[in-house]
């Protein structure tokens, strides 16, 4: 277990992580990666039982999916300071013969990675079949998803949401990085959400609301609800409303960064409001 | 020249039905999915013997391909059970995404293949599904000749580790492969030996291949008969060794011509052994409503045809 000091320096370097891999290869998504880096280092610091002895089955222990992979960035960096592979690794990123493809993927055994995502909206049914052979194995471990919100504009969403209600799966905990942005500007510009949290229980969820996102006292806290309410006949999601390139202050309050990378002053401005924590790669 | 007996026509799904029914009761880790089409998919027995390991999806096959991949992990060897159109196009980056490239172990079964689907019309005949199956890296593409094949067939991917897809059809054919024969995936199998024609057919037409060879047999030309089932990896050792005997080939499937076995086999012959060849298939065309009969016939996917063109092949012979 960490103090609160220790979990908020490991945040600041996952940021500095975040940032200087896509400065690197002027490529990636900073934007989305900042917004959850909170998020991550609860669920891979606090939350999760899990080994990074890495074992695909990933039987006896927790297991987390990113669905929106483009966030890869932050997926990297805090599995790397977790303890899944050498974090000099993170100088790979988006390179060529690279285990740390530009969206994750199984396909170069990056340990950590239990399935490729990017094409959107396919996460969820994955979580859930491995929520289901979780349970024919006699598993009470949890499966926990990270969506994006723009995401749910996908129609296999619906499906997979309509499917783990009907069938009341209770050791599902999905999330919602509900930062009302995407990349064509405002959720609410782009395609509306309407009431999320009203369609998530008209589909029997049970649906546990999240405003401080970017706390992580909160978010422990509310992470910590949603495993007490698992097991009850009814998957739960937690709709997390973050700050897009949380912690940059030039990236925030806007959805310009969702895929652009800093160039070289950005990144020293970037940098500066960051400092140097557990050491730069 | 070797004969085969019909010991009874029967459906290649039912034989998919009966391998999985037997898996449900040898392997535990076996799991079967389908999409609101169990009867027509004859899972009812894995049904009705296995509760517990039968998931009733509902009409959602996307979300039906990711539970299948989310389920290898943890062990499982999931069985996906819907109609071929649905199976592949409907689902196709969901199977490239969350199957192929991350390299899962999920078994895509595809009933209802092709024109003897039937009267419901080319909305439900996919005649593309080999296709895009066989252009997806790692995935093992496999299209059975009759019941006892599909049955075999659908016990031996189970012990295969990786994707495949195996495609079956609805009407009921002539079953003539021997009961129990070990089924080995990618090797191709010799029904009949001939020095004239070879003949590299799949699924249904395999059955008509034969009834081709008769014909032949009856004016003097010997046809080589292979059963090709596994389209991909393909046994290209097998199509070389036959036709440097015979020196021409015609391909037989249910499917466009673009894309299918006939391609594949043609990219063999044209990097290996440039030889005559010509196809039994549909000609980039959708299908159409109509007994499976009448649209054979009328597509040109019968023995008539294939005899057609091995005499057509025969004269093209350098």
């Amino acid at each position: 277990m960490s103090t609160t000091q220790q979990l908020q320096d490991f945040v600041t370097q996952v940021r500095r992580d975040i940032l200087r891999q896509v400065h690197q290869v002027n490529s990636g998504h900073p934007g989305g990666s900042l917004g959850c880096a909170e998020f991550f280092s609860v669920l891979y610091q606090e939350v999760m039982d899990y080994s990074t002895d890495f074992d695909m089955d990933g039987k006896n222990e927790d297991i987390f999916f990113l669905s929106n992979g483009h966030i890869s960035p932050v997926f990297y960096s805090v599995l790397a300071r977790s303890g899944f592979f050498p974090v000099e690794e993170l100088r790979t990123f988006r390179k060529i013969n690279s285990r740390l493809q530009g969206h994750p993927t199984t396909h170069e055994g990056l340990p950590g990675i239990r399935i490729a995502s990017g094409s959107l909206g396919q996460g969820l049914s994955v979580a859930i079949g491995a929520a289901l052979t979780k349970k024919q194995n006699d598993d009470e471990h949890l499966i926990y998803t990270l969506h994006g919100d723009g995401e749910l504009q996908e129609g296999q969403n619906w499906e997979a949401i309509l499917y783990a209600g009907s069938n009341g799966l209770d050791n599902i905990i999905a999330t919602i990085d509900y930062n009302k942005k995407q990349i064509d500007g405002a959720t609410d510009d782009v395609l509306p959400l309407g009431n999320l949290k009203a369609k998530f229980e008209a589909f029997d969820w049970k649906v546990l609301e999240l405003k401080e996102g970017n706390d992580l006292e909160a978010i422990k806290a509310k992470l910590e609800e949603a495993k007490n309410l698992t097991g009850q006949n009814q998957p739960i999601v937690i709709i997390m409303e973050t700050e897009m390139g949380n912690g940059v202050d030039y990236m925030m309050g806007t959805h310009a960064w969702h895929g652009k990378a800093p160039n070289d002053e950005q990144l020293e401005s970037a940098l500066a409001q960051n400092p140097e924590t557990l050491g730069d790669y | 020249m070797k004969t085969y007996t019909n010991s009874g026509n029967i459906d290649t799904r039912s034989g998919f039905g009966a391998g999985l029914a037997e898996l449900g009761k040898t392997n535990p880790d076996v799991l079967a999915l389908c999409a609101d089409l169990t009867g027509s998919l004859k899972m009812d027995e894995f049904k009705k013997n296995h509760p517990d390991r039968f998931f009733q999806i509902g009409i959602a096959e996307a979300n039906m391909i990711g539970i299948a991949a989310g389920m290898t992990i943890g062990g499982k060897i999931p069985f996906t059970g819907t109609f071929a159109n649905f199976s592949t196009g409907r689902v196709y980056d969901q199977i490239r995404q969350s199957v192929a490239y991350s390299g899962k172990n999920v078994k895509i079964c595809a009933s209802h293949a092709g024109l003897t689907l039937g009267e419901d019309g080319a909305t439900h005949q996919i005649l593309e599904d080999l296709g895009l199956m066989k252009m997806l890296p790692g995935m093992t593409v496999i299209n059975t000749c009759d019941y006892n094949q599909t049955k075999a067939a659908t016990i031996a991917i189970a012990e295969h580790d990786g994707p495949v897809y195996l495609r079956f059809g609805r009407p009921k054919v002539a079953n003539f492969t021997p009961e129990n024969q070990k089924f080995e995936i990618g090797k191709a199998v010799n029904l009949t030996e001939g020095n004239d024609v070879t003949i590299v057919a799949t699924g249904h037409l395999v059955w008509e291949a034969l009834e081709a060879a008769k014909i032949l047999d009856e004016k003097g030309i010997s046809a080589e008969v292979i059963n090709i089932h596994t389209i991909k990896p393909l046994d290209e050792k097998a199509i070389l060794k036959s036709v440097r005997k015979t020196k021409c080939v015609v391909t037989a499937e249910e499917h466009n011509f673009l894309g299918g076995l006939g391609e594949s086999v043609a990219r063999t012959l044209a990097q290996s052994e440039p030889t005559p060849q010509e196809f039994v298939a549909t000609q980039d065309t959708f299908g159409e409503s109509g007994t499976p009969a009448e649209l054979m016939e009328k597509y040109g996917l019968n023995a008539e045809n294939i005899v057609t063109k091995a005499e057509a092949a025969i004269l093209r012979k350098v």
